[in-house]
């Protein structure tokens, strides 16, 4: 009996031990900080530059909220529009990809994946290139009059969405893809033999089964997007300055830690209240 | 939608069907005729071509060449959804995301009929799953899902229903609960059937006409009892049933009779089911068509002498033995434990006899082997 006991025992504890090594990462690397953060979000500034004490300033949120009201809302302007733009191109890309590629599936998805080869920084500096006086892109749009002779590219708010959207749309569509590969083609038959053309057998049988994919792409994009700040810091201008440069600028360099953190906090809890929101809908199939 | 497609009925009509991939040719030159109301089975092993002239006529493949009827109308080219055509696919295809009763109502829906409710209700009924209808397809059992797929096309009433191999994922039991049942909807909505199988018991058991498909072209098209009895090649006297081939040479006519010799026995078979060109002929016995009974026993009919058993298994109804002739061939003898007669034993010499109208001919040049190797494996 106390055999069977013991048994069991060691069974109930089994998933414990399983989840600790990441439960332990996680209270390390993000409990920690975040409670870090959350503190340092309502002290004030002691005697010296740098000191701050912990007075329990709540106001510190509103504060931050006014000061940077501007790039908040840039910021998930921008999010989202580089979302809508990468839902755009990835979808018809992960769908051939996953129904029309023949042999060439694996090629093309090693491909989606090549851009992680080089670093972040490099590929968003490379834009500068690529949008710059001296690019291809600047002088067709010159070409045909879509932009003036003095117009340019870099330093816009086109070259922060076009950056933003490009650096995230491997995350778009690997989610897709995956979820469109996992639909059984011959649903998308019975849908054309029950009496539906190729546009409602898209709207009330594919796109429904790859919602999954939609969901995922559309937030493994918009949450780093909202809170990235090396597009708008390599392709931007003072003009273009998103939440993340705020508070880069603020911990690095007017050394405001609470201002800040409540910055931060903010950030986080916003993207975790509009992801709930989403997913609600996006379960109900609202979204549609 | 297109009510001039959707109104058509009438036999269905494949003239000279072609379709290639490639190299390969699929379906070879096909031309049928599938009376309204039946049930008709496209019966073959895999490969040959039966599934890709299903999806010809549902429109998800486009013939090569050729041209495919409902009565009338020319619906070669249309697109499936324009189609008086529906598909009760393998593995069912149902729709992951809508509750069974959407799944039902999807192509009603799509052609914007008023009583959708009603209608879905109704085939519920008709395949007794009425409680189920707010459930998910992931939620029910195989042979649920099956009854569904079968609700969800028989509901739009089409001119003609196409069933892929509608019960290969069931297990045999079910399947054969199945088959009385499919048998059962079918006369009680008086729809036209075609059914695509490997499976020539599932074919047998339903169909009023079966089409025996070898390499894209059609070896024999009948009722069961025809293509049981009567067959024309050697292809379709193996996939249907076991049969005995043996070599032998018409030698003379008696009345509606051929005579034939089988290595120096004189046997009679009708001329009405012999298929060979010239002299030379396969001479076809079923094997439950044999009486065996130890050597001098006195027998009546067609005979043959000298066999030796060099195989019994008893399997309960019946006992299967394998006879070695002296012309070194071994026939199949199935014989209905019937008689109280212990089974005779391995190694006991034995006479082999049957009757004459049982006798079938094919053409002596035929492979004897075509079709035996044909048959599928179950899955």
């Amino acid at each position: 009996m106390a055999l069977v006991t013991a048994r069991l025992n060691r069974k109930r504890l089994w998933p414990y031990i399983l989840l600790a090594p990441g439960l332990i990462w996680l209270m390390a690397f993000f409990v920690t900080p975040i409670y870090q953060l959350l503190t340092t979000s309502t002290q004030t500034p002691g005697v010296n530059i740098g000191d701050y004490i912990q007075t329990y300033r709540f106001a510190n949120f509103i504060d931050a909220i006014v000061g940077a009201r501007a790039q908040f809302l840039r910021s998930f302007e921008y999010a989202f529009i580089a979302t809508v733009l990468g839902l755009l191109i990835s979808y018809p890309l992960a769908y051939a990809i996953a129904f029309k590629s023949g042999r060439w599936k694996n090629t093309l998805l090693v491909l989606v994946v090549a851009p992680f080869f080089t670093s972040f920084l490099l590929r968003t500096v490379a834009w500068q290139q690529i949008l710059g006086e001296q690019g291809l892109v600047i002088k067709v749009l010159r070409g045909v009059h879509l932009l003036g002779a003095t117009g340019h590219l870099t330093a816009t708010p086109f070259a922060v969405v076009a950056g933003l959207t490009y650096n995230f749309l491997p995350f778009m569509t690997l989610p897709l893809y995956a979820s469109l590969e996992r639909i059984d083609p011959r649903t998308m038959e019975a849908s054309g033999d029950l009496y539906a053309n190729a546009f409602t057998t898209f709207r009330k049988v594919t796109l429904p089964l790859s919602m999954p994919g939609v969901v995922a792409g559309t937030l493994l994009t918009f949450i780093p997007a909202a809170g990235d700040y090396i597009n708008a810091e390599l392709l931007g201008n003072p003009s273009t300055k998103m939440i993340g440069n705020v508070i880069d600028a603020r911990y690095l360099r007017i050394v405001d830690y609470p201002g800040a953190a409540a910055l931060s906090f903010i950030l986080m809890a916003t993207i975790l209240v509009m992801v709930m929101l989403y997913i609600r809908k996006a379960g109900t199939e609202e979204l549609l | 939608m297109t009510d001039a497609s959707t109104s058509a009925h009438g036999d269905v009509i494949l003239s000279h069907l072609t379709k290639s991939f490639g190299d390969f040719v699929a379906v070879d030159d096909l031309s049928l005729v599938i009376p309204e109301g039946s049930f008709f089975a496209l019966l073959g092993p895999s490969g040959c071509g039966k599934t890709t002239t299903l999806r010809m006529i549902a429109g998800l493949e486009e013939p090569t060449s050729g041209t495919i009827n409902i009565g009338k109308t020319d619906i070669t080219y249309q697109k499936p959804y324009q189609r008086p055509v529906n598909t009760v696919f393998q593995n069912y295809a149902l729709f992951p995301h809508l509750s069974i009763f959407e799944n039902i109502a999807f192509g009603l829906r799509r052609r914007g009929i008023k009583d959708v409710k009603e209608q879905v209700d109704k085939v519920l009924n008709l395949v007794e799953l009425p409680h189920l209808a707010e459930r998910k397809p992931n939620q029910l059992s195989g042979g649920q899902q099956q009854r569904i797929a079968l609700a969800r096309a028989i509901v739009n009433r089409p001119a003609l229903l196409l069933l892929d191999e509608p019960l290969g994922a069931l297990d045999l039991k079910l399947r054969r609960q199945m088959q009385i049942e499919l048998k059962w909807i079918q006369t009680e909505v008086g729809l036209t059937f075609v059914h695509v199988t490997h499976d020539q018991e599932e074919a047998m058991t339903m169909a009023d006409t079966i089409a025996v498909m070898n390499e894209g072209q059609i070896e024999q098209m009948g009722s069961p009892a025809d293509l049981y009895d009567n067959p024309e090649t050697a292809f379709v006297a193996n996939f249907l049933g076991q049969s005995n081939l043996i070599k032998g040479l018409i030698e003379s006519s008696d009345g509606g009779s051929n005579i034939v010799s089988i290595f120096g026995h004189k046997i009679s078979m009708p001329k009405s089911r012999s298929h060979a060109e010239d002299a030379s002929v396969l001479v076809g016995v079923r094997p439950e068509k044999f009486r065996i009974q130890p050597a001098g026993t006195q027998m009546s009919g067609n005979i043959l002498n000298g066999g030796v058993i060099s195989d019994v298994s008893y399997i309960g109804v019946s006992t299967q033995y394998q006879v070695e002739m002296p012309w070194k061939q071994e026939l199949m003898v199935f014989e209905q434990n019937d008689d109280g007669v212990p089974p005779l034993n391995k190694g006991d010499a034995v006479t082999l006899s049957w009757e004459p109208i049982f006798t079938f001919g094919l053409d002596g040049k035929e492979d004897a082997s075509a079709g035996s190797e044909a048959h599928p494996d179950e899955d």
